[in-house]
């Protein structure tokens, strides 16, 4: 350990948090974030559902890959089996991991329910839920779902984080 | 040979954290008892107490859903690769009624 230098993963303040996700907080880039809002909306009334792929242990957000809500629901969502399997071995194939797992609620507010605590099977993903129930306002909340306890973080929105 | 089982982060726990493990059998309710012989209280996350499919998994016999397949009594074969994945699922609706709507 080189002395004056913080390690990553300490509460020092400051400069730990600029890049990736160090524990309760999600790092997202707005055009990224503004893409999940945009495909919640398209989709309302009914749920919308998604993940963003990021460098495998980077934590950071990087790759967009909105999914059908095979269920079309108001109120549940569930991605296609077939895509499902398509899209996480595309992930091990890029060396990538589902850094964000999103869907809406187009009638309640954005925070997970009963059902979501009980299927969260990502315990290294931010879950980030989506309320479009205001048509003016749009409700974003992120959290971590692990072992049914559930951990609300802090969304820190940045701009172009990676080089376009 | 041997059947592959690739295995998702959640239930690395039961494998001593490894990706990929091996095992045997005819059918995937056969190969789920040996998996859970090596890797004990695997198959208490796949099988529900009433011996369904979890629906909390996903469980694939090469490129296609078990489920298509006959579920427990899809046959496998040396040289098959299973994925095991978590199902992503949620959303507003009460447990209860998801799991009907769900039918399974």
């Amino acid at each position: 350990m080189t002395p004056g230098v913080p390690a990553v993963g300490t509460a020092t303040p400051g400069r730990a948090k600029s890049h990736g996700n160090v524990r309760h907080v999600l790092t997202i880039d707005s055009a990224i974030l503004d893409a999940i809002v945009a495909h919640a909306r398209r989709d309302h009334p009914d749920e919308a559902c998604g993940v963003v792929a990021g460098p495998a242990g980077s934590d950071l957000p990087t790759r967009l890959i909105p999914m059908d809500n095979a269920a079309r629901s108001m109120t549940f969502y569930e991605f296609d089996s077939i895509e499902q399997l398509r899209v996480w071995r595309e992930m091990d194939d890029n060396d990538e991991e589902p850094v964000i797992i999103y869907h809406s609620h187009t009638a309640t507010e954005a925070y997970p329910s009963r059902t979501d605590i009980s299927f969260a099977g990502e315990p290294g993903a931010h879950y980030l839920l989506v309320s479009t129930r205001e048509p003016d306002s749009t409700e974003i909340r992120s959290f971590r779902i692990v072992d049914n306890v559930v951990t609300e973080e802090e969304v820190n929105i940045v701009d172009a984080t990676v080089d376009a | 040979m041997a059947i592959e089982v690739r295995v998702p982060t959640i239930l690395r726990s039961y494998t001593g954290g490894a990706k990929v493990v091996e095992g045997s059998g005819d059918t995937l309710s056969g190969l789920i008892d040996d998996l859970d012989a090596k890797h004990n209280g695997l198959k208490g996350r796949l099988i529900t107490p009433e011996g369904g499919l979890h629906r909390f998994v996903n469980i694939y016999l090469n490129d296609e859903d078990v489920r298509f397949l006959g579920a427990l009594d899809a046959k496998v074969a040396d040289g098959d690769s299973i994925t095991i994945l978590p199902a992503v699922a949620g959303g507003a609706l009460g447990f209860a009624a998801a799991a009907a709507l769900l039918g399974r």
